[in-house]
């Protein structure tokens, strides 16, 4: 990596260079899709190859470009704004190490996700989170444990679902369901690609979501009682 | 699906949900839901809270004072490199 310029202005404005590097269009929809965000592939090729030489005004760009998603990506999986603004900050120190070794073999947006992901569970094992023996670390303590049994249906869950009820549980869901949760039902991930990041089995990754969604059941049940008591 | 799974009761379909589950076959297309009302609502539930998941989280904005951190901590690398001579 070359030594490159860091008096740069914000990558969300740089006149200067826009006469090489295509300014990015602002990528505000909910789907974070890099496509979708108006740029053509040629404009995301030519910033990346520049990055990619060390070109500090082409990394601002990527940053403008990914920033969203990777920061609304390390949001979900902690649940906390100061930690994920913190996990976003090393994702793309990590991507200024690691950029000059993307070899193109899939979307520069997917290498870059993978990238955050595998951040964000540095950063858990680091905390004490064992990714590699699941079943153990992540098994709540048997007073946790969602009940065997499923009860009456509840017609509020049916219906409607109240949103911040929602948010609270899955922030409140233990940080290993919370991950797989994330990462499949959100984030869209099989239960073949979490295995193979979080180094568990198949089956271990079905486990974890399937009681991280009777957690969320549990608690979406329990949230209009608790609500009605205050 | 088999005749097995028809037969099978409340207790043993949820041991079978956590494998059914990702498989890519719609679950409510199993035998066991065909007959079982109860069985059928609480699967519509988890259902539900996944498909809520999904909409609940916009993709947000970082504050703008991530990427000087980010360039301060990108020209900390560089100098600390440059003085211990590694390429970056």
């Amino acid at each position: 990596m070359t030594s490159s310029r860091l008096e740069t202005p914000p990558p969300d404005h740089n006149p200067s260079a826009t006469s090489r590097i295509a300014t990015p269009i602002e990528n505000t929809s909910n789907s974070g899709d890099f496509k979708s965000a108006g740029v053509s592939n040629a404009t995301e090729a030519e910033t990346l190859a520049l990055a990619q030489t060390g070109d500090h005004y082409a990394f601002a760009q990527l940053y403008s470009l990914h920033k969203r998603r990777i920061y609304s990506l390390c949001l979900r999986m902690v649940g906390n704004v100061a930690e994920a603004e913190d996990l976003t900050q090393e994702a793309f120190l990590q991507l200024h190490r690691k950029i000059a070794t993307f070899r193109g073999d899939s979307a520069f947006s997917t290498w870059l996700h993978r990238l955050a992901i595998n951040v964000v569970l540095m950063r858990l094992r680091r905390k004490g989170l064992s990714l590699i023996s699941l079943d153990e670390a992540m098994e709540p303590a048997p007073e946790e444990r969602p009940g065997r049994s499923f009860g009456a249906p509840d017609l509020n869950l049916t219906g409607s679902i109240d949103r911040l009820a929602l948010e609270r549980a899955i922030a409140n869901l233990p940080a290993g369901y919370r991950l797989i949760f994330v990462l499949h039902d959100i984030e869209g991930y099989e239960h073949n690609e979490i295995a193979t990041m979080l180094d568990c089995s198949i089956g271990n990754s079905k486990s974890q979501l399937h009681k991280a969604r009777l957690k969320l059941r549990d608690a979406l049940r329990t949230y209009p009682r608790q609500e009605a008591r205050r | 699906m088999t005749d097995t799974n028809h037969k099978m009761n409340c207790e043993e379909f949820q041991s079978q949900l956590p494998e059914l589950i990702g498989t890519g076959e719609r679950i409510s297309d199993h035998p066991h839901l065909q007959s079982c009302e109860l069985c059928s609502a609480f699967v519509a539930e988890l259902e539900a809270i996944a498909e809520a998941a999904r909409q609940l989280f916009p993709i947000v904005e970082p504050p703008d004072e991530l990427w000087e951190h980010i360039e301060m901590a990108i020209q900390k690398e560089q100098n600390s490199a440059g003085q211990s001579g590694r390429p970056m």
